[in-house]
């Protein structure tokens, strides 16, 4: 039941999404897909105890890869999966607590929760780098076997 | 007369049209780059970061340049600029068609109408307070919280030129909001009302836009996305905080 609510949800997100950064109408859909799909697996993943950022980084590659394959097959630039398919990813609640405690001078907490959003951050960009790490690898593969 | 349109010309028709809708500047260089080559010429040399364009058809030769003062995003522009970019490659268009159909691109008002996007982000403010382990209660406040958010915010953009302000002035009225919903007793958690409300402002295409240029080598349009993103999270930030400020 739970999780069928966040599949709802993070559907509705990730096409509301694309609609706020004008994605093409005949797009959406897929984009509320990818970011689905992604928000699954790291709910998933978190709820079966794996650490945030690692369950971030495998989220971030699921998209990165389901929009490679969403832009091959629909011909459209990669940017527009992408981009809502990571929003549901960006760790913008802790960066928000982050940002709480420091304006109520919790120190200490502002800055293990800042670090945690930059560490997030940075398993978002491993996990989008990804998909063009085995795009080059399948391309230079074909090359190779020809 | 006729103008004569030349090959520099289209290609930094087609790079502006990308720039100005928020694609990466590694996107728009190839993208100056396949066109030019497609019209054949051999070494083409283009240069983009999020203020401006640069373009030449030869090493050494005379280089042509654009400013780029406002951004925003739009998506469906970059994707019909690709879409009539790779009918270039195909041999489908020639430069004269190909000028006519990026200046229409240009022309074209692409975006969804004002309601939707604001119903848009009602709805994402919503969703977003459930995924975040938000309660249904919490559901209706967040969506009236971040469609004040994100409706305050294109409002304010449009009389004040500056988005820093406009971005700090909704995430402001979203926790004003957030706050006053729960003193009434409408709504569960403030937090996860704010995280939900605050989501539309969220500078999502800035963030993977930055981190793909970086990633592609472009280190200098990478990191002054990046600091884009920051100055707007730090917006955001420092319009919620300003309500626990005084409350």
């Amino acid at each position: 039941m739970i999780i069928m609510q966040q599949l709802i949800t993070s559907f509705i997100a990730s096409a509301g999404f694309g609609i706020l950064f004008n994605a093409p109408r005949n797009a959406l859909v897929q984009c509320g897909f990818v970011g689905m799909f992604g928000w699954i697996l790291y709910y998933i993943l978190v709820e079966v105890g794996m650490d945030a950022i690692p369950a971030t980084t495998f989220a971030a590659m699921l998209v990165a890869v389901l929009s490679h394959t969403c832009a091959k097959l629909f011909k459209k630039p990669i940017i527009i999966f992408n981009v809502s398919g990571i929003i549901p990813l960006v760790p913008g609640g802790i960066a928000y607590n982050a940002m709480r405690n420091f304006v109520e001078n919790d120190y200490y907490t502002g800055v293990q929760l800042s670090a945690q959003v930059m560490l997030l951050s940075g398993g978002i960009a491993i996990g989008l780098m990804f998909s063009g790490v085995i795009n080059q690898l399948i391309n230079k593969s074909r090359i190779l076997f020809k | 007369m006729s103008e004569q349109i030349t090959i520099e010309k289209v290609c930094i028709l087609a790079g502006k049209i990308m720039l100005v809708s928020g694609a990466e500047t590694y996107r728009v260089e190839d993208t100056m780059d396949r066109i030019s080559t497609a019209f054949g010429v051999k070494n083409p040399q283009s240069y983009a970061t999020p203020t401006g364009i640069s373009f030449s058809l030869d090493i050494a030769g005379t280089s042509n340049f654009l400013r780029v003062t406002n951004r925003s995003t739009d998506l469906h522009k970059i994707a019909e600029v690709n879409h009539i970019s790779r009918k270039i490659t195909a041999g489908e268009l020639d430069i004269q068609q190909a000028h006519e159909q990026l200046e229409k691109i240009d022309h074209a008002k692409l975006t969804f109408p004002a309601w939707a996007q604001i119903l848009a982000a009602a709805l994402v403010s919503g969703c977003f307070a459930i995924m975040f382990g938000g309660s249904w209660y919490d559901f209706i406040p967040s969506c009236i919280a971040g469609t004040l958010g994100f409706a305050s915010m294109l409002g304010f953009e449009r009389v004040v030129e500056i988005r820093f302000l406009a971005e700090f002035f909704g995430a402001f009225l979203i926790g004003l909001s957030a706050l006053l919903f729960i003193y009434n007793g409408f709504g569960n958690a403030l937090d996860m009302i704010i995280i939900g409300a605050v989501m539309p402002l969220v500078p999502g295409l800035h963030i993977t836009n930055a981190i793909r240029d970086l990633m592609a080598g472009h280190l200098v349009s990478g990191l002054s996305k990046g600091v884009e993103a920051l100055l707007t999270a730090f917006a955001i930030g420092a319009g919620v905080a300003l309500i626990f400020a005084f409350a």
